[in-house]
């Protein structure tokens, strides 16, 4: 005696919060009603495991034949097979297109292809995440970046209206087009400090500063690269470090300006000239792909652990950057102010949220 | 002639790659309307194509117009091989082609292929230019409005009941023709989804044609049913009841619409309402000059010229029984009837009424054994009714003169035999039903045979004729004369085939067939009050019944219980008691009907379901042995699914049941009987004693403490479910009390057994208040087994209630959350080898845990109750059992108390009638706002519309809403729907929608769509196969409802959900035939709501795309 079939369909589609998180989650129907079962609905609900079976794969089956107008949220609004409430929508989108952190972490800056995907049983291994679940998380980067990679103006304008993301996803989704696009290294030991919401700030402020899109939304380019043309610039600050009477004169500058101000005074000015080196290093070097790629890596080495062997605080290291990119200004033969500023905001923001005392 | 149906195809979208290649679709579009097709151009490379193509129109006969529908045909152009059917959309223009209809269908609708599913939508627009066609030999009937509404639909009111119409066409199926052998599987799903639209076309308008006929404007419970016989062919079938409707704006003017400018013949099936004594309902002389002309107008040849062009049978008079059949069930029945001399059979008749078909409320149960041996005469009375159809027994009983009563019996129903007074409504205004009988019930098993003749189905209208006359004859028996709530169905297995009709024997208010008004009811604003002390209410009925001035005062709340058969001369035994209410007139001790709970009725707490199940094994068999087994088989069938829902409604310490539904499904090896009712503890009638156990075999003590547990055990059960459903009966019942265990001689006996005693048959007791228990008698472990089965019947969960009917009896203060379901279990007996009682089990567990699922998967509703809980069995194959079921989910809020529920519900009463007036120019401009051509502004311009208008009218509206602020968020929610794309669309099995207005009809909706796949496994195996399928069902209504510009659609109902499967071929076939009234609501509660325009300005915008 079996029940050969069994299906329940609402007019308004029945969907729970719980069962959709589980099916997320890539857990099977026998392995969601224990799960089920162990948060005590039974009890609750008078029911029946047999009752929490059949309800499971019903809501299974709804999930899976939605799955495809999630692709393409904006659908979801207009087909007509099934009646769901607009709030629902917005939460069948919003959750099925989150993601863990942990997960994120691994293909960050990764390439979005085939070959990756075959390397997520590694990364559910590592993880603890379902493969089904990685992989639903790993197509959806490859889908957002697959659309918006074609899609000129704002970038995450793009992602929110295409996938009818709330805001705060769409900047994330955003910052894991970008990390994907300019293949960032954020895999490597010295980053592992670093946490997804470390770099999505970072990739927040690179799109909103060192892109096209940041100084004419009216350009026909994309939010995705970085502007070639302010890559170029950069290898104009050079001077500061080649100019010896430039870099003397910016170090008395920040030097006065912070003396008394800070207890590591001396260790800032000690490395004073190595810090202004690096930065400017790596400003000048950014016009090269490869030097883009290691642009994390590089502020983590040659500037946020020498600091933080150095024990400066976070507020050090704020006083430190303020004062370093305001002298700029003060000296006279420095013409560069315009790629300076927008060069160094970028920096300081960047630095000091992947500033971890 | 006399029509132009003009269509134009806007645009497609969400179309599917038909070019691999390209990853698009060259798409265009045929326009099929009869033998006429119109083509776009081709749309190159497009999945989202724009034809935006000119007008094609159409020059048709308006006959036409009623039976075709509009075949749109998308296609994928190729330009190497032939083009590709991407799918297609069958449009009933029905709705159309009546004025207070909708106007036109305008919008997007999914683009339907019988192997695919859905695949994209089309956006087009339909409308018809109608003249007036005034031929008196018209074959059309365009005008008539058709609802399945089983009520007066809101916003009428009915001039005029006329009464029953029923037709029935027939056609060869298609999946049967020798054709079939070649054609593609979709070539023949779409033949016999054309085929069947075609015929429920023609069905329509004949129906149409009959009310014209008869003088109506409208058929109301209209109920139309499709009876696949295989081989055999197809027939389509609709009954339903004829009125004269008027749009309740001309309320204050009754009188201009008094039908006396029909013509005389019109009346011709007009029915008799008097108050005649029962039995003799014809001849008692009619008030009316009408009823006159009625009767003269009797004559067949009169008849016959009228319809001499209609093909149908229908209006054949007199000679009706005379006709001469080959019926097929001939050679099974006819063996056992033809001993019986035919002049034997209206003596036979008598009997057989009130025993076997007759389901009167105490028949079975209080009249014990006798029961047994009336099912056999009962038998041998349905076998002589289908002799009398095979043309011996009809008119052999018209010669027989020298027989009195045969001669007054033939006469009568020779008469009668044209003029049903059956009626498929299921509520009424108050005071349209005077008394109630009880169910009546008549069934028969037929042989099918292959239709010779499309065109002349004498053999099905012969058929339904008997079960007909049957069921007439029964209702006469109950003192009666009239059937309401009335149904019929079939099951069909292999070709046996089980015909059913079923209804409720009652006594009509005449004065209401005539000038009184039958008022829209508001039922959920009249529900009276039920929480008074009897004495109180016995006042306050017997006030209302003076103002309401009947001709007999019957008072309301306890009228109907009255019962309508002489007391000394009662057709069946019954305990009969003084009338708790008014304790004036006899009532019987349980009622059941197969109607609504009237509105006026006194009750005392809440309904329940209640079902009862049963399966019965039989042997396999072919033709006229089969045929004889399962007519064997039905008696016994019946007569315990009458014990059981007897028993189980003492359990729960009720006293009537209503909406009583008894279905019996037809398989190779066994008969499934289904019972389903609500109910209610009807304030007038005596409490229902409790249920006493009684052992046969003494001796053993362990025995004798068995059964003392398990009497305390139903005890118990039966204190508890008084508890759950607060029946705590009126105190004056506490005078009577004094015999709590009833002496031998008051009981009534149950027996599971054939016993030898049957003294206490016609035990009278007429003494009101003189309780009896149920005594169970346990004599076999059958008898233990059903008295477990009674007591393993799941409570349900705290919160939830359960009904049949359209709402529950004792609540009021629904919110306006609702939710349809439509669920479908098939469940495999692996074991061949069951019993009856393990099959029992099975079946009984099946249905259990279906509501149990419900009451899970609904729980976020609690408080909240499932109303119009339909249940349907079936045995798609050997071993299986399909249960489907349809229901809604409705809210309640449990914290506001009754009284505030009537104030309300009075104030929407008053509101409702001062507001028709406006109400009916709101919907005309509504009208103009519908026909605006962009079709995605229309309902977006409704809600706005409706928003402006009646926000002046809001704030007082606003205390009238039944709503509490709790569900003010999902209301919300509901309404920013219709701001998105996408336009909600409401469904549910009820007449009405709780907190809401229905402001106007736009026409039936009645879809017939198979399904098909050869890719089982890839679209989840049946259980996938079949969501999407429904799903798709429920998408294809919507859309359609929103295209004709409706927000809902009521009185949904699925009738047929067949599912066939072949998984080692890995294909499942699926026939779902779904309908419904289209309509508009306003809600209430949301008038005020929309006219906070920023609010609906944010969600809008929310819907566009930024989230929240």
């Amino acid at each position: 005696m079996s029940v050969e079939l069994d299906v329940f369909v609402g007019n308004t589609t029945i969907m729970d919060k719980e069962v959709y998180q589980l099916w997320l989650n890539g857990y099977t129907v026998n392995d969601a009603v224990k799960v089920r079962i162990e948060g005590g609905i039974m009890e609750e609900c008078e029911a029946s495991a047999e009752v929490l079976l059949s309800d499971t794969m019903d809501q299974y089956r709804t999930f899976q034949m939605c799955e495809r107008l999630l692709h393409h949220p904006a659908k979801l609004a207009n087909q007509l097979l099934f009646q769901i409430p607009p709030d629902r929508q917005a939460m069948l989108i919003e959750r099925y297109y989150a993601f863990d952190d942990a997960f994120v972490r691994e293909v960050l800056g990764k390439k979005l292809s085939k070959g990756t995907k075959k390397d997520l049983d590694d990364v559910s291994a590592k993880t603890g995440i379902m493969l089904k679940s990685c992989r639903r998380q790993f197509d959806n980067f490859k889908r957002v970046f697959k659309v918006v990679e074609e899609l000129k103006g704002p970038l995450v304008e793009n992602i929110r209206q295409h996938f009818l993301l709330p805001d705060q996803l769409a900047r994330d989704y955003a910052a894991i087009v970008f990390f994907a696009n300019n293949r960032f290294e954020t895999g490597k030991k010295k980053l592992q400090y670093l946490t997804f919401h470390d770099f999505a700030f970072c990739a927040g402020q690179l799109i909103n500063h060192w892109t096209v899109g940041a100084v004419d939304n009216m350009m026909d380019d994309m939010d995705v690269d970085l502007d070639k043309e302010f890559l170029q610039d950069l290898k104009d600050l050079k001077i500061l470090i080649t100019d010896k009477d430039l870099l003397d004169q910016h170090k008395s500058l920040v030097c006065t300006a912070l003396r008394g101000k800070t207890n590591v005074f001396n260790e800032m000015e000690a490395n004073f000239k190595n810090l202004s080196r690096s930065l400017v290093n790596i400003a000048a070097k950014l016009i090269n792909a490869k030097d883009v790629r290691d642009f994390f890596i590089d502020l983590v080495e040659k500037f946020i652990e020498p600091c933080r062997s150095d024990k400066w605080t976070s507020i050090d290291v704020n006083l430190y950057l303020i004062h370093y990119t305001n002298s700029v200004h003060i000296l006279d033969t420095f013409k560069h102010h315009g790629v300076w500023n927008r060069y160094m905001g970028v920096i300081k923001s960047c630095i000091l949220r992947m500033y971890h005392e | 002639m006399p029509g132009k149906l003009k269509a134009k195809i806007v645009a497609g979208r969400h179309l599917p790659v038909m070019d691999r290649a390209s990853d698009l679709t060259d798409a265009f579009v045929e326009v099929k309307f009869g033998n006429t097709t119109f083509k776009t151009d081709v749309y190159p490379k497009s999945l989202n194509p724009q034809w935006n193509s000119e007008w094609f129109k159409f020059e048709v006969d308006d006959k036409d117009l009623q039976d075709e529908p509009l075949q749109i045909t998308v296609l994928d152009h190729d330009i190497y091989s032939a083009n590709d059917a991407i799918g297609k959309v069958y449009i009933d223009i029905d709705p159309l082609l009546c004025s207070e209809a909708a106007t036109v269908i305008s919008g997007w609708l999914p683009i339907y292929d019988t192997i695919h599913g859905i695949r994209g939508e089309i956006n087009v627009l339909v409308k018809v230019d109608l003249f007036n066609d005034l031929n008196r030999f018209r074959q059309s009937s365009c005008g008539v409005k058709f609802f399945c509404t089983t009520s007066i639909p809101r916003c009428y009111r009915a001039v005029m009941v006329h009464g029953f119409v029923e037709e029935l066409v027939v056609n060869e199926d298609p999946e049967y023709q020798w054709i079939d052998r070649i054609r593609t599987p979709r070539a023949s799903n779409e033949a016999r989804q054309r085929l069947i639209f075609l015929m429920s076309g023609e069905l329509q308008r004949k129906i149409g044609l009959k009310v014209l006929e008869m003088g109506g404007n409208a058929v109301v419970g209209y109920l139309q049913c499709f009876d696949l016989e295989g081989e055999t062919g197809l027939v389509v079938r609709a009954i339903g009841t004829a009125c004269t409707l008027e749009k309740i704006s001309t309320l204050t003017s009754a009188s201009t619409t008094h039908p006396s400018n029909s013509s005389p013949s019109k009346d011709m099936k007009e029915p008799i309402f008097g108050e005649e004594a029962p039995g003799n309902p014809l001849f008692s002389g009619p008030p009316t000059p009408l009823r006159v002309q009625t009767f003269s107008s009797f004559s067949p040849s009169k008849s016959y010229s009228r319809q001499s062009s209609s093909s149908d049978t229908e209006l054949s008079l007199t000679p009706k029984t005379a006709r001469i059949y080959l019926s097929p069930s001939s050679p099974a029945l006819e063996s056992e009837s033809s001993p019986l001399p035919s002049a034997y059979l209206p003596r036979h008749l008598w009997p057989g009424m009130a025993s076997r078909c007759t389901t009167p409320p105490p028949l079975h149960v209080s009249q014990s054994d006798t029961a047994i041996l009336r099912k056999s005469v009962s038998f041998s009375e349905e076998l002589l009714l289908a002799a009398s159809g095979m043309g011996s027994g009809g008119s052999a009983g018209k010669d027989a003169g020298p027989l009195k009563a045969l001669m007054r019996q033939q006469t009568q129903s020779a008469l009668e035999q044209r003029e049903y007074p059956f009626f498929t409504l299921t509520s009424f205004p108050p005071g349209f039903l005077l008394h109630v009988g009880g169910v009546v019930n008549a069934r028969s098993v037929k042989l099918l045979d292959r239709i010779h003749n499309p065109d002349e189905p004498e053999t099905r209208d012969a058929w339904w004729e008997e079960i007909r006359q049957e069921i007439k004859c029964h209702a006469k028996a109950l003192g009666c004369h009239a059937v309401v709530g009335y149904s019929e169905s079939t099951s069909i297995c292999e070709e046996v085939c089980i015909l059913s009709a079923s209804g409720t024997a009652v006594i009509l208010g005449s004065r209401f067939m005539q000038d009184g008004p039958l008022d829209t009811d508001h039922r959920l604003s009249r529900q009276p009050l039920v929480f008074s002390t009897g004495a109180e209410r016995v006042e306050g009925d017997m006030g209302s019944s003076i103002s309401l001035g009947f001709e007999e005062v019957a008072p309301p709340g306890c009228g109907f219980c009255h019962i309508p058969y002489d007391e000394l001369n009662i057709p069946f035994p019954a305990q009969l008691t003084n009338c708790y209410c008014c304790r004036r007139y006899k009532v019987p001790d349980v009622l059941f009907t197969t109607i609504d709970l009237p509105t006026e009725a006194n009750i005392t707490g809440k309904g329940c379901l209640i079902q009862a199940r049963l399966c019965r094994t039989k042997k396999k068999a072919q033709g006229e042995g089969n045929a004889t087994a399962i007519s064997n088989l039905l008696p016994f069938l019946e007569y315990e699914l009458h014990t059981q829902l007897m028993n189980k409604l003492k359990l729960r310490g009720m006293n009537a049941l209503f909406g009583l539904r008894i279905q019996i499904s037809v398989g190779e090896t066994m008969l499934l009987g289904l019972a389903s009712a609500t109910g209610v503890y009807l304030t007038a009638l005596p409490s229902p004693g409790g249920i006493q156990i009684a052992g046969k075999t003494p001796s053993d003590i362990t025995y004798e403490q068995h059964i003392s547990n398990m009497q305390k055990k139903i005890n118990d059960t039966i204190a508890k479910n008084k508890e759950i459903y607060e029946v705590n009966p009126p105190e004056f019942v506490e005078e009577v009390i004094g015999s709590p265990i009833p002496e031998p001689r008051q009981r009534s006996r149950l027996f599971r057994s054939q016993s030898e005693s049957s003294d206490d048959v016609s035990e009278l007791d007429l003494s009101y208040g003189k309780k009896d228990a149920f005594v169970l008698e346990i004599d076999d472990t059958d008898a233990v087994e059903d008295i477990h089965a009674l007591l393993t019947d799941f409570p349900t969960p705290p919160g939830f209630y359960s009904c049949n009917t359209e709402i529950m009896p004792g609540i009021q203060n629904w919110t306006s959350a609702i939710q349809m379901f439509t669920s479908v279990r098939v469940f495999r007996l692996n074991n061949a080898n069951l019993t009856n009682q393990g099959l029992n089990k099975i079946f009984s567990e099946l249905c259990e845990n279906l509501l149990k699922s419900f009451y899970f998967k609904l729980r976020s509703m609690v408080p909240c109750c499932l109303c119009h809980l339909n249940f349907t069995v079936a045995i798609p194959e050997d071993e299986l059992i399909q249960v489907a079921v349809t229901a809604v989910a409705m809210s309640f809020d449990k914290e506001q108390t009754l009284e505030n529920g009537r104030q309300s519900g009075d104030k929407t009463l008053i509101k409702a009638i001062t507001e028709n007036d406006e109400q009916l120019q709101f919907s005309l401009e509504l009208n103009a706002e519908l026909s605006s051509p962009n079709p995605l502004s229309s309902t977006k311009g409704l809600s706005d519309v409706s928003g402006s208008h009646l926000s002046a009218r809001a704030s007082s509206l606003e205390k009238a809403s039944p709503l509490p602020e709790g569900r003010s968020r999902s209301l919300r929610r509901n309404r920013s729907y219709s701001g998105s794309s996408v336009a909600v669309v409401k469904m549910t099995p009820l007449s009405l929608l709780p907190g809401a207005k229905i402001i106007k009809y736009l026409g039936i909706i009645n879809m017939f769509f198979i399904r098909e796949t050869t890719s089982l496994r890839e679209e989840g195996g049946v259980s996938g196969f079949l969501h999407t399928f429904i799903a798709e069902v429920f998408a294809m209504v919507r859309a359609h409802v929103a295209a004709l510009g409706g927000n809902a659609v009521v009185s949904y109902s699925m009738k047929e959900c067949v599912f066939m499967e072949n998984p080692n071929k890995n294909q499942a076939q699926c026939l779902i035939n779904v309908s419904g009234d289209a309509v508009i609501f306003v809600r209430e509660s949301e008038l005020e709501a929309t006219s906070v325009q920023p609010q609906s300005a944010t969600t809008q915008t929310s819907n566009g795309g930024e989230g929240t």
